[in-house]
């Protein structure tokens, strides 16, 4: 099997969500339902003192994700037909919609926010990794869509090279399911484990 | 042919008998029966097919677009990318506004038939007629308003929803039957626009490009996001992470928002308060003098009016220099210390000296400004004085520096379809229309700026408003807009053409259907570092009763029986292969024109361009189109052009009657040193992701994840028990929006900060007492214009905000 990975560029995303939306047109889909997203991590302060000025320590920086196509998923795991299964080929992770039955366990069980069930559709939807573009010798519609050449996916192998494996905040500890997706850091980004750094909007990413 | 594999989802998705009894009776069977042997042209497989086509939106980016088409309707849109670019390669990849066209294309808002106006100004009534009805109202009402009240009556307000080579038809066809009153400036540059000039000559008004950034050892850009203002691949956006990633200079971005082009990199943000630019710029300056730090040989080879030495004789020995302004020994007799300058800006006076040494010790130093800060009542101050600071330190010129002007754009030239001469010259500023329609015949060349005449010769009375939402939402104070706008007595008539039914377009007594360009033959060229060209053909067959603008102008100037005169015969794709083909001449590293249509984007490399090189190199051999040939940090020609002007409280220092003539800090109307029990706090507009200006504004898609929000600092949420994601109330006196609080640090205490460009959604009836939930920024800003350019100061405003 040639497992396949994306890679986030920390230093250069400005969290613009064109991966986002290229997305959205290519897949087709509507209000309520994203497969990528970017979600704002700001922590610190900015404050004025009594003689006026400005102190600040505040830090603010985007995380565009999508599926992680782990090797341990959990939505694989929870799911109850079969439906959602890792492809013996690729190691990308999809749904036969034809078995699924809606029950929202995946998106339940996924810590990285991927799986959601359309109700339109009735059943859950995710990232496939743009399989067929894949399989056409092209990129994922998002990685080619980027303005400021942040994504990247490949082999495993070669994303690993220019990454770390799902190293910061506010992804879980990649422990949990072995995500297949590396990062280069910006200056601002918090490690995984550090608590502080939230999410802040989450009116955009859920 | 049909899928036979049929899911228990497809059945049951499947409606209709047709539907049923194909899927009993076998789907080619059945088919056979009813309608005979072949397959029915509806059924049929088509082939996808591949389009090129632009973005033709206010955004220089003009992104490249690939239609992916099936059945004659767009099935996606794709960008100039592939998948093995390298962060080298340009690609003119559409940012996420572009990606969403087929939202707007398909939008069932989309105007599909010409209209008339049924129910009031503003109401937004209309009726379908035919095109017929439409170009005849139209051009009869024209010939009545010009008969009865003279071409100066006619007027064409700034609007900037589509660009292309041949994007400007109107403009020709009235140039064709007596002319209209002429504007100048824009809503985006008028301040830095007027200014610019007199420092650096008619020529000098660009910067360096992003790329000379790579050159740099220190970076400060002032009120930008290049990032945000040019999100495409192949513009600021894709330049400004090139450059950060290339450059080895310390970067500052000095503006009240952690704006986006900082994220990921917040070190690089400088709080500042809004509208105090030019006051941390005399302050430095003190610093610089001060310390013996200036490039004095630069001031005094190079520049004019810095000290008493280089003034001109006639201002000699009146302490009129910048210096003397900066030192406390002319104008307004203060000393410009860190100390004075602090409280303004809200940067500590420790701060504002290590800065002033960074910038003495550190070379080349690149000064850039965005158009934030000269968007302000005392807008064409600040972009001077931030002209001013490269000047002070000698580090504008060479490899590495730039002027302190906005980023240099590259591109190609292009020839556009002849506009022909308008024998109308009388012309007002973009921003005063609004006055113009109420008492443009009181309005003159001292009090109003009108130029080429010393009064208007008439009211306004008709408008063609072609792809503008400048007459209500980007203008500025919406409820008082609409009040002049509401009452048809005044102007008589506005013919609107558009894709959609924005605000603005409520406005008019008769609205045409619009083709977008990637509808149509189109071509453009633009750029950045990059330069390009983007070659586009029909994505589709036009739908309903849409027409392109140049058969619309075209339909007008036949009622005026001027057609053979507008199109020369020639059909608008025909102008573009001829306009293309002088280009050509010109340019003949160009690609014919068939070779343009294949590739759809042509690119060209541009080397890293140094704003006025030649003339630091040879001053004398290369002197700047000003008076004096030099940079002028005291200008003249600004106190003799304004001359006798009435100014109105606060356009100027305190003490004086005429507008200054060096850079100096001018406090705002409504800004950090007049904020009021009140309106406590300042509200300042930016551009948002999700929107160029108000285009896009209506997709559904684009609005779920950009939201409209009011910036806030929790400083200023707190006390007013507003937290995050709160329905929150902006208002002050001229009206009140309602949008959703985004409590955060990116944004300084004491400011609101509000993305411009929103879609207003209210009740016209009830005035300012009405409440605006698109959270239009523009229902909050002045109509009052700024001094010199009288241009549009849409982020000087002061507001409070409450929980909704």
């Amino acid at each position: 099997m040639t497992q396949y990975a994306f890679h986030f560029d920390g230093t250069r995303c400005t969290g613009c969500k064109t991966c986002e939306m290229s997305c959205k047109d290519y897949k087709d889909l509507s209000v309520g339902i994203a497969y990528r997203k970017v979600y704002e991590v700001t922590l610190g302060e900015t404050k004025k003192a009594d003689d006026g000025t400005f102190t600040t320590d505040c830090v603010s920086y985007p995380l565009s994700m999508a599926c992680n196509h782990c090797d341990d998923p959990s939505c694989t795991k929870v799911c109850p037909t079969g439906a959602m299964h890792k492809d013996a080929e690729t190691g990308l992770v999809s749904v036969d919609k034809d078995k699924c039955i809606g029950c929202g366990y995946c998106h339940m069980a996924c810590p990285y926010n991927a799986p959601k069930v359309d109700r339109a559709k009735g059943h859950s939807v995710k990232c496939d990794g743009c399989a067929e573009r894949l399989a056409a010798g092209q990129k994922p519609v998002c990685v080619e869509a980027c303005p400021a050449r942040a994504l990247d996916f490949g082999t495993v192998e070669e994303m690993k090279k220019t990454g770390d494996q799902a190293n910061i905040a506010p992804l879980p500890e990649k422990t949990y399911t072995n995500p297949n997706f590396y990062i280069k850091p910006s200056k601002d980004a918090k490690p995984a484990s550090d608590a502080s750094a939230k999410v802040v909007n989450p009116l955009e990413v859920m | 042919m049909l899928d036979t594999k049929l899911s228990r989802r497809t059945f049951l998705k499947t409606t209709g008998a047709l539907g049923a009894l194909a899927a009993a009776g076998g789907s080619v069977a059945a088919a056979d029966s009813l309608f005979g042997a072949d397959v029915p042209a509806a059924l049929a497989e088509t082939e996808e097919t591949t389009t090129w086509g632009h973005c033709a939106i206010n955004c220089p980016g003009r992104c490249a677009l690939k239609f992916h088409v099936k059945d004659d309707e767009v099935t996606w849109v794709d960008t100039h990318t592939s998948p093995d670019a390298g962060f080298d390669d340009p690609q003119a990849r559409a940012c996420l506004r572009g990606r969403s066209y087929r939202r707007w294309m398909n939008s069932p808002d989309r105007i599909n038939y010409p209209m008339k106006r049924v129910g009031a100004r503003g109401e937004g009534k209309y009726e379908r007629i035919s095109w017929d009805e439409a170009i005849d109202t139209a051009a009869s009402k024209l010939k009545e308003v010009i008969e009865k009240h003279g071409n100066e009556a006619v007027y064409v307000p700034y609007a900037t929803g589509v660009s292309a080579t041949t994007a400007r038809p109107f403009n020709r066809f009235l140039n064709l039957v007596g002319g209209f009153l002429n504007r100048y400036g824009d809503y985006s540059t008028a301040q830095i626009t007027a200014i610019t000039p007199y420092m650096y000559g008619a020529k000098g008004g660009s910067g360096s490009s992003l790329s000379s950034g790579e050159d740099a050892k220190l970076i400060l850009c002032f009120g930008s996001s290049p990032t945000e203002t040019r999100q495409g691949g192949l513009t600021t956006h894709y330049d400004w992470v090139h450059m950060r990633e290339r450059t080895p200079a310390k970067i500052y971005i000095i503006d009240p928002r952690l704006n986006d082009s900082a994220m990921g990199h917040s070190e690089e943000w400088l709080p500042i308060n809004p509208g105090t630019d030019a006051a941390l710029v005399a302050a430095l300056g003190h610093e610089l003098i001060k310390n013996g730090q200036t490039d004095e040989d630069f001031l005094h080879t190079y520049c004019v009016g810095y000290d008493e030495e280089t003034m001109p004789e006639a201002h000699k020995g009146k302490n009129l220099s910048y210096k003397d302004y900066i030192m406390g020994t002319g104008y307004d007799k203060v000393e410009k210390t860190p100390e004075w300058a602090a409280p303004i800006t809200g940067i500590s006076a420790e701060r504002i000296r290590s800065l002033a040494d960074e910038i003495a010790t550190t070379k080349p130093l690149y000064v850039v400004q965005g158009w934030g800060p000269q968007r302000r009542s005392n807008g064409e101050w600040a972009a001077w004085s931030i002209m001013a600071l490269p000047c002070l330190v000698g580090q504008v010129g060479l490899p590495g520096t730039s002027n302190g002007c906005r980023e240099a754009r590259n591109s190609p030239t292009l020839q556009s379809l002849p506009a022909g001469t308008n024998p109308i010259k009388d012309s007002i500023s973009c921003f005063v229309w609004t006055d113009a329609i109420e008492h443009g015949e009181d309005m003159g060349a001292k009090d109003w700026g009108v130029r080429n005449t010393d009064k208007l010769k008439s009211n306004i009375k008709y408008m063609i408003n072609y792809a503008g939402n400048c007459l209500t939402n980007q203008h500025s104070d919406i409820n008082k807009a609409h009040e002049i706008l509401s009452d048809e007595s005044k102007c008589e008539f506005i013919l609107g053409i558009d894709t959609v039914m924005c605000d603005s377009m409520n406005y008019s007594d008769i609205v045409l259907p619009d083709l977008f360009r990637f509808e149509q033959h189109s071509q453009i060229a633009t750029g950045s570092d990059w330069g390009y060209v983007i070659t586009g053909t029909p994505a589709t067959t036009p739908k309903f009763e849409r027409k392109s603008a140049y058969e619309m102008a075209s339909m007008m100037a036949e009622r005026f029986g001027v057609k053979d005169k507008f199109t020369e015969g020639k059909t608008e794709e025909q102008w573009i292969r001829e306009l293309y083909d002088k280009s050509r001449e010109k340019d003949p590293k160009l690609p014919s024109y068939e070779e343009m249509q294949e590739m759809g984007v042509y690119t060209r490399a541009y080397p890293h361009t140094v704003a006025l090189q030649k003339f630091r190199e040879d001053p004398a051999g290369n002197p700047l189109v000003t008076p004096s040939g030099k940079i002028e940090i005291f200008s003249e020609k600004l106190l003799k052009d304004t001359e006798g002007w009435k100014l109105t409280e606060g356009d100027t220092l305190a003490g004086m009657d005429t507008l200054p003539g060096i850079p100096a800090y001018i406090p705002e109307w409504e800004g950090v040193e007049s904020t009021t029990k009140e309106h406590p706090l300042m509200l300042s507009g930016f551009h948002y992701r999700g929107r160029i200006h108000s285009s896009w504004g209506f997709i559904p898609e684009l609005k779920e994840v950009n939201p409209q929000e009011a910036w806030i600092n929790p400083a200023d949420a707190e006390p007013r028990g507003i937290k995050h994601g709160d329905k929150v109330q902006v208002h002050n006196d001229r009206g009140k929006i309602e949008l959703l609080a985004k409590v955060t640090p990116r944004v300084v205490p004491g400011t609101v900060a509000v993305s411009q460009g929103a879609w207003w959604d209210g009740d016209k009836k009830s005035g300012k007492d009405g409440v605006d939930k698109g959270g239009s920024i523009n229902t909050l800003t002045t109509q009052r214009p700024s001094p010199l350019a009288k241009g549009n100061p849409q982020h000087t405003n002061i507001c409070d905000v409450k929980r909704a």
